[in-house]
């Protein structure tokens, strides 16, 4: 319904989004079009799509231990921590958004700064630490040590769902007969399970984007693809084709899942805050 | 909502307490004990006092990189918060396109930070990147490589590209929560474009907007994977940020004295601007 009485400023208003969308996707596309190409090819001529479109980059990945098992340690690890983070934040989400405590506000706190930590601080203490418990490079040590900021993450997340819940249902089953584990497990998780979605998602991707600290931790066994990625580009073969393919697999986990966030995911990011 | 006072919920708290203790106490304290003492090696150390904090914080390439760093900040903040709210002012508020722009917009979000950094170093290269090479067919000499300003300039549009969306859906979660009576109301008082925006959709995002300043102010701050991938820190130190320098200094050349002292004033700077931001989000939590 585009009626002419619309000033002409608020008819072209989707200008401004398309723009944008465009200026995002277009190095993601450079990257997929790289990715179909041959490394050759990439090098000697320039075009916008690929002339020879090959599947030789992603067939690589797929056949070679050293490269696709980047991707099962990454997603081990990933979900590992998100197990771990979610289930720890649960009890501790509900204490915040349900009881005063003794020093809660300073605990509230001190979590927020672990998310706020700048993971470069953490890189070398890290190292001596899961090098005495002979954790270095194991899936279980970079998903405890990613906790630091998806544990916190969680809880305030949760904490923000958990609060819209009102407490008179607490108390109704309660008076019911509920015992609190009870409680917890039949009734309250399945009136949050959303916030539970959302924060299991968000841990999972940020210990699927950290690099720092998975690189630090790890040296073969349970290194990440992205840091099998980094090691590709300061060889000198510069396969810039399975570069790209690589990249490209990389992205696709965050954009299936992202459809189901989509109106939680500034939630997300605000730490459960808007 | 009433909460009320019960020390039991202690015992909720503590698997949290004891996971995160141990990934974050123990390392600092790590990082304490080496930033007081000093070594010849084989593992021998003596009390080195404050000497290390009084190198930092005398060297100038400590106050060089925080520099280089708060400017950095300053400059994609003044470009993703008013580009952002632009962005979110004009975006469709229902129908086909609202999943669309959300879905599309949040794809920079979710990409690994390294991956982020391989995007743009390939997209930048003169040679085989598509921004490199139409820039230099357009005659303009770009080489993000060896000029330190191209380097600059594409960190920036390289960070632009990655967060402004943050902002964008902050932004649009606060607009989306204002009620359509407002709009009618202002339309019947024939309000204009800028006091539609100064007097109702700006009140509404005034908090989304300082969330929004402050995360992306705290993680520009500790900015460390997408440049480091992009420029390594180069050419020469000119986009060598705290976390860069940080991390040569203590894996590069094992000058674990001076790392661990930086990491401590790196990591009071950060407390310092996590109870600002702690601080902020309670009081307009309190005031609903």
């Amino acid at each position: 319904m585009m009626t002419n009485k619309q000033p002409l400023s608020q008819r072209l208003s989707w200008l401004i989004p398309t723009i944008y969308i465009v200026f995002l996707l277009l190095p993601i596309y450079w990257l997929v079009n790289m990715s179909f190409k041959e490394t050759s090819e990439i090098l000697s001529t320039f075009s916008l799509w690929p002339q020879n479109p090959t599947l030789r980059n992603y067939t690589v990945i797929f056949t070679d231990p050293s490269w696709y098992s980047g991707y099962i340690n990454s997603i081990t690890y990933v979900v590992l921590n998100t197990l771990i983070s979610v289930s720890v934040a649960l009890p501790a989400a509900y204490a915040f958004s349900r009881y005063r405590f003794l020093g809660d506000k300073h605990l509230f706190f001190w979590l927020l700064t672990n998310r706020m930590a700048p993971p470069a601080v953490f890189a070398l203490p890290f190292f001596q630490l899961y090098s005495a418990f002979g954790l270095i490079d194991t899936h279980i040590a970079v998903a405890i040590a990613h906790c630091l900021f998806n544990v916190p993450l969680a809880v305030w997340i949760l904490e923000g769902f958990m609060s819209g819940v009102p407490k008179e249902i607490d108390e109704t089953a309660y008076i019911d007969g509920y015992s609190f584990p009870r409680f917890f497990v039949k009734i309250f998780v399945p009136l949050i399970a959303s916030g539970i979605g959302v924060a299991a998602f968000f841990c999972f991707m940020f210990s699927w984007v950290e690099l720092l600290i998975a690189r630090t931790l790890t040296t073969t066994d349970a290194k990440p693809i992205a840091a099998t990625m980094t090691r590709t580009v300061s060889a000198s073969g510069l396969d810039w084709g399975v570069l790209a393919a690589a990249g490209v697999l990389t992205i696709i986990p965050g954009a299936l899942v992202i459809y189901f966030v989509r109106n939680y995911i500034a939630k997300g990011f605000a730490l459960g805050r808007v | 909502m009433e909460k009320t006072w019960n020390n039991k919920a202690w015992f909720m708290v503590l698997p949290v307490l004891v996971l995160v203790a141990f990934s974050a106490v123990i390392p600092l304290m790590t990082v304490v004990n080496y930033s007081v003492q000093d070594t010849f090696g084989n593992n021998e150390f003596f009390w080195a006092g404050t000497d290390w904090f009084l190198d930092v914080l005398e060297s100038d390439r400590f106050w060089d990189a925080l520099t280089r760093n708060l400017i950095f900040s300053a400059i994609i903040l003044a470009i993703e918060i008013p580009l952002g709210i632009v962005i979110a002012l004009n975006m469709p508020k229902k129908g086909i396109g609202v999943p669309i722009c959300l879905v599309l917009m949040a794809l920079p979000l979710l990409i690994p930070w390294n991956v982020v950094g391989t995007i743009w170093q390939v997209f930048g290269r003169v040679d085989i990147g598509l921004l490199g090479r139409t820039l230099a067919s357009l005659g303009i000499n770009y080489n993000y490589v060896q000029n330190p300003l191209d380097a600059w300039v594409t960190l920036i549009i390289m960070d632009v590209w990655h967060w402004t969306s943050l902002v964008v859906l902050l932004c649009y979660a606060g607009l989306v929560s204002i009620p359509d009576a407002y709009y009618q109301a202002a339309k019947i008082d024939g309000a204009s474009r800028w006091s539609v925006f100064r007097y109702i959709q700006l009140p509404k995002m005034k908090r989304v907007l300082l969330i929004a300043f402050l995360l992306r102010f705290m993680d520009s701050f500790m900015i460390y994977t997408e440049p480091f991938v992009v420029t390594g820190g180069g050419p020469g130190n000119s986009t060598t940020f705290l976390s860069i320098d940080l991390v040569k200094m203590a894996i590069g050349q094992f000058d674990l004295g001076p790392a661990a002292a930086l990491s401590i004033i790196y990591f009071l700077i950060i407390l310092l601007l996590s109870w600002i931001f702690y601080t902020v989000m309670t009081t307009s939590d309190a005031q609903g």
